[in-house]
Formats: C-alpha cells, structure tokens, sequence
C-alpha cells in the first residue's frame, strides 16, 4: 500500500467535500480515502502498480460530481 | 485575497448599493423596479444560479446553490423583491467571508510551518552549486550561509553557528553547534558559515517528516467532525422535506389563509436549511488547535487525538528523560580491591556497546578510548545488567538483581542514585553512584496538568525504589511503581485503562524509543524529545519537539480550549437554526431571520473557531 497525496482545488465548501469523499471511497481499489477542505488535500492509499488507474477512476468520480475541482498529484 | 474573492467583493458592493438605491427612491413604475430587482439579484448570484442549473442536472437537489436558487427566485414569484435580492446578497457574504476565513487559517498555519526549505548549497567538485534539496545525496557536502535554513540533516564537519530552531521546537533560545554535531533540516542558520555532511536524503530529513504529519492531519477525523458530517446529511433533506409540506399542505386545509403566505414560510426554511456553519467551524477549529500546538512545538497526528486530550484523566510518565534530564552523571565511586580508575575502566568496557543512559555515563566518566579488541563477548540481562569479558576477566555490571542472580556477595550501598554494582571474575569489586536530575520543567508540568482536569500521575520506572521514591514525592505524583521491566509496564497501563473511567482517556509520555508497545496501547501515546528521532516520530500520536514535559499540558490546554469551541459553536448553530426553523414555521419572523440563521451563525462560527490560533502558553 502507497500513500498518494495530492492537492485539490475548486471545492466549494466543507459539505461537498464530505460528499466527494464518500464518492470517492466507493471505488474498490483505493482506500482511506480522505479530503481535507481546509488544507487542499486529498490523500488516499493503493497499491503501487494501481496507482495510474486509481487516479484515473478518482478523476472520473470527480469529473461527474464537481466537474470545476482539479487535482494535482505532489 | 485572490482575484475570484475581489470580483465577488465588487460584485457583492455593486449589487448592494443598487439595492439601497432602490429602498431609498421607489420608482413610480412597478416594472421598473422589478427590473432593477432582478438586475440587481444577476449581478450577485449568477454564479450560484449556474452551478443550481448544472447541478440539478445531475440530480443533486439537496445542493446548496439550488436550495438557494429555490428560496431566492421563490422570493421574487410572491413579490418580496427586496428580500430575495438581501438573501442572496448575504449568502454570497457568508460565502465570501468562509473563503477567506479558509485561506488566511490555511496561510497562517502554513506560515507557523514555513520550515520546507528551497534550495541546498551541495559541493560538486570544488564548486558549490545551487540545488533543489531533493537533489542532494547521503554524504555529500552542504553549505549553509548565515541566514540560510538548514535543508537536509547531517552532521556539521566545519564551522560553528547559532542555530535558530523556533519554527521546530517553539523554543526561542538559539542553539550553539560545533564541528560533529548533528544539525536537523529546518534550523535557521543565524550567523556563521557550516559545512555539512548529509546524513539523510529530504524524504526522510526532519523537515519533510514533520510537514508530512502536520498535512496528513487533518485526514484523522474527530468524533465531532464525524457527527457534524452525519448530521448534515440528514439535516438539509428534513428540513426541505418540511419546507415542502409548508408550502403546500396548510393552505389547503386552513381556511383564510394564502398560498404566498405559507410560500414565504417555506422558502425561509430553504434558506435556513444549508448546514454550511457547522460543517466549516468544526474542521476549521480543529486545524486552528493542532496549528496552535505545532507553534509551541507540539506535533498532534490527527483531530482526534487533540479531542481525546481533552479528556485526560490519567497521565502515565517515564521517569528517565521525561520527568528527570535522563543524563546519568558519575556521582561516587566506592571500592573494593580495585582502584577508583580500574573500576571505573572495566565498567566502561563492559558497558561499550550499550546506549543505555547509564552506560553513556560510565564510559563518560571514564573519558579514554575503548580498545574493542579486549571486549571478547558482552551478554545483556535484560533489567538487571550486563555480562562481557573484558581483558580476559568476566565483568559483570549492573543493579542489586545482578549481583543476586550471579550469587555474589556485594556490599549494598545507600547513597540516593542509580546504584551500579561491578563484580570482576566472580568477586565484588565495588559499586558507582550515578544519579540524575529532576526536570525543573516537570514542577511546572504537574501542576499544569492539574490544572488542566487530570486526575491521575502515575510515574513508571525500570528504576530502583528509593530513587522513584524520591522523584515521586518531590513532584507530588499520586503513584509510581519502580523497578518494572518492560513488560510490567505494559501489564500496569493495561490495567489503568481498566481503571479510568469511560470517557477519560489515559495519556503515556515517554521517549518513545523503548516505549511502542505502550504508546499503542495507551488512548493517546505522546513521545518527547521527537526531534532527530525516527522512531519515536513512528510511534507516538503526538510527539514533542523539546523535552519539556509541560508542553504536554500546554497541549491538552489547547486541546479543552478547542473542544469548548467545537462545542460552543455545534450548540449556537442548532439552537439559532431550529429556532427560526420553528419561528418561521409560525410565522412571527421574517426571511431575514432565516439569513441570519444562515449566513450570521456561519461568521460567528467561524470568528469564534479563529479564537484558537490565538492560543499561545
């Protein structure tokens, strides 16, 4: 297991980002899936050679919920 | 502010003025100020209207742009123009003032760890070049000029300097280093010119460990961050549900009365029914509390575990090096056959490969070179001492225990200390005094722990009795247990936690190094000392970056303050929104008060969870 974190941006308020998490932690191949509205972060955990798809998967989530929101691998 | 907050601001001023305008001169034509109205209400919410429409679009209806769409374009169907236009003109208020509120917390905690540094000076060849720090590799050379922060850790090979570590420690006091000492990554240089051997890559170097934590803390949610979030969920639905059945149920029942009557009531719950105050002072007041402690040198891993210091009730202690300095210093040196220097020599062989505090003093004392080649085997008894050959003669180092275990006749010794008994080739040799000194840091620790709600003191200690004895009372703790092994101290804190009560939580201070098992058994394990060590970063919850314990009860202050916060502002925000919900409901107040409910409890909440940062002890 890796931890990846990157950074997030365009998110409106604390509640969207509460809704995006739980969005987020239902694709399988990630966990501990964890948006921090305040910090800008969105720190999840996978395995290391799923770490392209994972993020693929997470932008697609993102891109169907909140399609301003960016994220940015660090 | 940032370029979307000011076009927001100016967008806010414009729409604003437009609108006192039109409550100052009231055109003749009614059109006329419908248009004006509307004009008006575009120029503050065409943002909020767009993202309702995309939105919905997706099927989000418990969407806050929507549900404020709702209220607002509702506002204007029943002709209360001027409210419509006010209430979206302070949503965008509260929405402005929460983006900002978020970004100066977040630059302000950022600026009390404005440690990351940007640049390394390496030596490649003769020439010193400019270098990312992540570019810099174990042992090379690094130059640091006054000024500078010290990018990587490693270990200075010239040069001597002052070193500025507040941004790390909290502490003010600027530190000497000299050739050979071990610097870490994030001192400031604050004079002086320091080469320096890396010792670690960036990666693992203190700096990024530290901001890595304080980043990731956030991601550990307190229990009141996972209420707040199961409340909204429910919250907005029961409160639109509700505001549908307002609009439309009573006026078909109730005689005299009219659809825009109930409409107006409705659209007020609409506006009430945003749990946006809640969900942003909860997480905003946690980070404001681990910002607080990381400036006074407090390292806190997760919200939930600044929620749990708050309710400590038992402090579990190390003795050495938490409560005493931890260096052992050779006090007296009672002999027996040998002379004061042999002893002293075959002690300090003996006790070469050990790290023990006590050792450390024994071959400090000592202060010659070792010859290894004359160290043929060392064996550790673990609690008791050590056994090694040294010179061709079996050494024997260590408490009472040893002396017992091995059958031989020692003669005990009084003096106030550590004890150490030395017995060369099966025969008493003598023993040395070492003793070490209480923390005048720990006075002031215990009292503030007392102050702060803690019940309990316990000190623990693989120390002798009357030693413990003597720091247990001097400090006034309410209970210590000597002479454990490690496992008894893992066998003693798991029977505290069954003591405590149910609520309050058990705390273990200790340095963290030989202390994992009980710092994951404990409710919160806080490591001291965590500066330059891994393993105690690792390990504990919350480690301390100097080795006051006091900082402990700083901590759990902040933590009592931020919780009173949490709850302050959990109870203001429900009792504001449910009272208007019921005002409103029937019908004494107006849509103002629902904005209030909305966007004034929002500022409140947020003013107040600002009061944090302002923790300093």
């Amino acid at each position: 297991m890796k931890k990846i974190k990157c950074n997030i941006k365009g998110l409106d308020c604390v509640n969207c980002a509460i809704e995006l998490e739980n969005s987020l932690s239902k694709i399988d191949i990630i966990n501990n899936v964890s948006i921090s509205f305040i910090t800008g972060k969105l720190i999840f955990e996978c395995d290391k050679e799923n770490k392209n798809i994972a993020l693929e998967s997470i932008k697609k989530v993102i891109k169907k919920e909140e399609p301003d929101v960016t994220i940015e691998e660090v | 502010m940032d370029k979307k907050m000011i076009n927001k601001l100016i967008r806010i001023i414009i729409s604003f003025f437009l609108v006192l305008l039109l409550l100052l001169i009231n055109f003749d034509n009614n059109l006329i100020n419908i248009i004006l109205y509307v004009i008006a209400y575009i120029i503050v919410g065409y943002d909020i209207m767009l993202k309702a429409i995309r939105n919905i679009i997706r099927g989000k209806v418990f969407d806050e742009n929507f549900l404020m769409s709702i209220a607002t374009v509702g506002a204007f169907f029943i002709s209360e123009y001027t409210e419509a236009v006010a209430v979206m003109l302070f949503y965008q208020v509260g929405e402005l003032f929460q983006s900002y509120a978020v970004d100066k917390s977040r630059k302000s905690v950022a600026k009390l760890m404005d440690i990351r540094p940007d640049y390394a000076n390496v030596y490649r060849g003769d020439e010193v070049v400019k270098v990312s720090p992540d570019e810099v590799g174990i042992d090379d050379i690094i130059l640091v000029k006054p000024g500078e922060k010290i990018p990587l850790d490693g270990v200075v090979v010239d040069g001597v300097a002052m070193l500025n570590t507040v941004a790390l420690t909290g502490e003010s006091l600027p530190r000497r280093v000299k050739v050979l000492d071990e610097v870490l990554s994030g001192c400031i240089n604050n004079d002086g010119t320091l080469k320096i051997r890396v010792k670690k890559e960036f990666g693992e170097s203190t700096v990024s460990k530290i901001l890595d934590l304080v980043e990731n803390a956030s991601s550990r949610k307190a229990k009141s961050e996972n209420f707040i979030s199961k409340f909204a969920k429910y919250y907005t639905p029961i409160v639109v549900i509700i505001a549908l059945f307002l609009a439309f149920i009573p006026p078909l029942l109730i005689e005299n009365t009219s659809f825009s009557e109930w409409i107006y009531r409705a659209l007020s719950f609409l506006v009430v029914s945003c749990p946006c105050a809640l969900v942003i002072s909860i997480p905003l007041s946690f980070f404001g509390g681990i910002g607080a402690s990381s400036k006074n040198g407090v390292l806190i891993k997760g919200s939930n575990y600044l929620e749990a210091l708050s309710e400590t009730e038992i402090v579990v202690c190390d003795k050495t090096g938490t409560l005493t300095e931890g260096v052992f210093k050779v006090q007296k040196v009672n002999v027996n056959k040998y002379s004061k220097d042999d002893l002293l020599k075959y002690a300090a062989y003996a006790e070469k490969f050990s790290n023990h505090p006590i050792a450390l003093s024994l071959k400090d004392a000592y202060g010659k070179n070792i010859n290894n080649k004359v160290i043929t085997k060392t064996k550790e008894v673990s609690g008791k001492g050590i056994y090694a050959s040294v010179f061709k003669k079996d050494v024997l180092v260590g408490n009472d225990k040893l002396m017992k275990a091995y059958k031989i006749k020692y003669e005990e010794c009084n003096d106030m200390g550590t004890v150490v008994y030395v017995a060369i080739d099966g025969e008493y040799a003598g023993n040395i005094v070492i003793a070490d000194k209480i923390k005048d840091d720990a006075f002031l620790a215990v009292k503030l722990f007392r102050e702060n709600g803690v019940k309990k003191i316990i000190m623990l200690t693989g120390d002798i009795e009357s030693i413990s004895k003597e720091v247990a009372k001097k400090l006034d703790l309410n209970e210590y247990y000597a002479e454990l092994l490690p496992q008894d101290k893992v066998n003693l804190v798991q029977k505290f936690m069954q003591q405590k009560s149910e609520k309050g939580k058990l705390v273990f201070i200790g340095d963290g190094i030989n202390d994992a098992p009980v710092l994951a058994l404990s409710d919160i394990g806080i490591a001291m000392g965590g500066l330059g060590s891994d393993a105690a970063i690792e390990a504990a919850d919350i480690v301390i970056m100097t080795d006051e314990p006091s900082k402990v009860a700083s901590a759990i202050n902040i933590s009592r303050k931020t919780m009173m916060i949490v709850r302050e502002n959990i109870v203001f925000a429900i009792v504001v929104k449910v009272l208007v919900l019921i005002l409103s409901a029937i019908g004494v107040t107006s849509m103002w008060a629902a904005v209030f409910a909305d966007v004034g409890v929002s500022v409140i909440a947020i003013l107040n969870a600002f009061r944090i940062l302002g923790v300093r002890e």
